[in-house]
């Protein structure tokens, strides 16, 4: 996992790495979200073409999505993570170019969180009916008719 | 002022028509809308949520013993493998060593659970394909094995038998017994599957050929399970990441290289065998001891995220668990096998005709509430 | 004189008093005209359901319809896939609010005679999804008027052969003045 983590460090410059003892965890500024995944997905020594999971997570202050990746070759596992502060109108790069299931994991998202995605294709709701109003996964969603606590 | 329009339908129209969600052969509530052309198919969109139950939020306000219930009926037909990877990751993250004995009766629930949906999965292809036959063997031999599960756990179905530290309560004195007269008997029933479906002129016109993916596209999409072992995407989490018992037995990964409907489908027929072969290895070598680890009433994961993968039936199931020291998670993601394999077929129907999109979708053997969580 | 069932006793059904007070409702004497009976005989004994399952329910469903317990012995010869040639709707899973619609619309195509059966705790009071959830709709009769309910999650497929000779007794006890009161009284 040591190696793993310097190879990464030394791909992405801006990259902050955190403390995780299952995989090599890193935080990667919005702004170049495409760029590092376009590196991750293509350098010989990474490789890594498989998308497992992406998720969105709400803490309160900040919205972030992760990604797990793996790589079908190297047989190894990271994780990437972009955090946004901005409540209202938060924003990233959409990966929908890179791995074709990152299309339907960023619909899900918007659905649930409101995170849009640049460069998306079809950007709409996938869970939902087309006219629900707000984003029911977030930690202020209140709801009093159809929520029963 | 009324301007006069004329609209002409003719041969290069396309004619959109709906699959509805209440359909017998979409196996649940799932709603296609096809663009044909006289009868091929040039464009599917599917459109997925009409049993979007909300169980991720509901997650987030029920402790993690509670969040067991709840996966048992996200994917019902492989019930066990959910709960135990609830589990597995909840024990990953408190660092607690489960007993021998837990580890070898979650892997022989897994593989029972294994067979079962199996079964049925091949009872529904063969009754949407036409063949009413299937219906009726393989439900006879399912029930089988639910009468094991309802001597031990008291339901046939929906059991929430795995928690996390190990298991509710201990297995009944029959169990090994019953098990081994499962095997022997089954032995002799799959070959006749073989002789209905397997080697028939009919079945052989409409599943070969049909709906091929490429090894790509299976890894681009996240298709996982037999389906995409189907198309020779070696993703076997029992063998790259082996959890419970999975490292002390002996099987085979089955891949197949062709990726169309009938490799999925042999693919499914070799696990079943594969799934006898590790039950018999198994099954004598239950160890004594406890049926559970010594763990607190109320868990409270340490603050942190955890990841845990676990081979179900139909693929790679995915749970993602952020905490923060709490006894309620912030998030629980679950990376269900079916949503992945659903978008797919958006790029495999296109050309072929809608009996054969029929096939298509029995072929990847989707479970709807899996994909709408 | 009770509302009898092949099989199985009068004295074994559970709920033998809400049947009579139907059958005293519906009727102007102390008994049936022949041809309500002979009626109410056919009905009963030939309910085709219409294949809706939305979740795990689903599966009992069809285990009751495979070999060991067989329900076309009770006269649910084959299932109907179009609403408009079906008798029962068995609404077998949990009801969200993007379905709601849809069942709705099923329910106004079936022809008359029709019954409901709602199969499962989803469908009875929202189930295990009662709390904390946006989506769900706490019990099918929020949408449709309901003949019978059957508890379980999932209901073993006795309990669902239970529920139907449970409704052919209500068949059975059906007159031309009540039969539609259910669907009138319905908010």
């Amino acid at each position: 996992m040591e190696e793993l983590q310097q190879i990464l460090s030394d791909l992405l410059p801006g990259a902050v790495f955190n403390t995780n003892p299952q995989f090599v965890e890193a935080v990667v500024p919005a702004g170049d979200l495409h760029k590092f995944a376009l590196e991750l997905k293509n350098n010989p020594k990474t490789l890594f073409d498989y998308l497992v999971c992406c998720s969105g997570v709400d803490k309160n202050e900040e919205l972030s999505v992760v990604y797990h990746l793996r790589s079908t070759k190297l047989k190894h596992n990271c994780v990437i993570k972009v955090v946004t502060t901005d409540r209202v109108n938060p924003e990233f790069d959409s990966v929908f170019d890179l791995w074709a299931s990152a299309e339907f994991f960023e619909r899900e998202i918007f659905d649930f969180y409101g995170i849009k995605f640049k460069n998306h294709p079809d950007l709409r709701r996938l869970f939902l009916e087309d006219d629900f109003v707000g984003y029911p996964l977030r930690k202020d969603y209140v709801d009093n008719i159809n929520i029963v606590q | 002022m009324i301007e006069k329009r004329e609209i002409i339908l003719g041969e290069n129209e396309p004619y959109i028509i709906n699959m509805g969600p209440q359909h017998p052969s979409t196996h649940g509530v799932l709603r296609f809308e096809l663009s044909l052309k006289g009868e091929t198919v040039f464009k599917v969109v599917p459109h997925c949520g009409y049993i979007h139950r909300g169980i991720e939020k509901i997650c987030e306000s029920d402790t993690y013993q509670q969040i067991i219930h709840l996966t048992d009926r996200m994917d019902y037909l492989s019930a066990h493998q959910n709960n135990e990877a609830v589990s597995l990751c909840v024990e990953k993250a408190l660092g607690v060593e489960v007993p021998e004995r837990v580890k070898v009766i979650r892997t022989i629930l897994s593989e029972l659970g294994r067979l079962a949906s199996h079964q049925l999965w091949w009872c529904a292809f063969g009754m949407d394909l036409g063949a009413l036959t299937t219906f009726f063997y393989g439900l006879r031999d399912r029930e089988r094995i639910l009468d094991i599960f309802e001597e031990s756990f008291g339901s046939r179905l929906l059991h929430s038998y795995i928690c996390p530290g190990g298991l509710m309560n201990d297995i009944h004195p029959n169990f090994q017994k019953r098990i081994k007269d499962f095997i022997i008997y089954f032995r002799k029933k799959l070959p006749e599957y073989d002789k209905l479906l397997t080697g028939n002129v009919i079945f052989k016109e409409r599943s070969k050929g049909i709906g091929i993916m490429s090894l790509e596209d299976a890894i681009s999409f996240g298709v996982t399970g037999p389906s995409g072992r189907g198309s020779g995407f070696s993703c076997d989490i029992r063998k790259s990441q082996p959890y419970s018992a999975y490292d002390r037995v002996d099987f085979k990964e089955i891949l197949y290289t062709e990726g169309d409907t009938y490799s999925r489908y042999k693919v499914r027929i070799d696990e079943m065998w594969e799934s006898m072969k590790i039950l018999e290895q198994l099954v004598d070598q239950i160890p004594e001891g406890d049926y559970t680890a010594k763990m607190k009433p109320v868990i409270k994961l340490p603050e942190g995220e955890y990841f845990q993968s676990v081979e179900t039936a139909r693929g790679e199931l995915g749970v993602y668990i952020v905490s923060k020291g709490d006894k309620f998670p912030v998030r629980v993601k679950f990376r269900t096998p079916n949503f992945s394999n659903l978008f797919i077929i958006s790029k495999l129907a296109i050309g072929h005709k809608i009996a054969d999109l029929v096939a298509i979708s029995g072929s990847l053997d989707l479970i709807i509430p899996d994909i709408d969580r | 004189m009770g509302i009898k069932i092949k099989s199985m006793k009068y004295e074994d059904f559970n709920d033998n008093e809400s049947l009579e007070l139907f059958k005293k409702s519906g009727s102007n004497g102390f008994f049936m005209t022949t041809i309500d009976s002979i009626i109410n005989w056919g009905r009963s004994n030939s309910v085709w359901p219409l294949t809706f399952a939305t979740s795990c329910c689903g599966i009992e469903m069809m285990a009751a319809g495979a070999s060991r317990h067989d329900f076309a012995r009770f006269g649910i010869e084959v299932y109907r896939a179009s609403p408009r040639q079906a008798d029962v709707i068995v609404i077998a899973g949990t009801i969200v609010h993007k379905m709601a619609p849809v069942l709705k619309r099923l329910y106004d195509q079936m022809a008359d005679p029709k019954y409901v059966i709602a199969m499962g705790a989803c469908a009875i009071s929202g189930g295990p999804f009662f709390n904390n959830t946006y989506s769900v709709v706490r019990g099918a009769d929020h949408i449709i008027p309901v003949d019978v309910y059957i508890p379980g999650c999932p209901p073993r497929p006795e309990a669902l052969l239970y529920g139907i000779m449970q409704l052919q007794r209500k068949i059975k006890a059906e007159s031309k003045e009540n039969r539609l009161e259910s669907r009138e009284n319905f908010i």
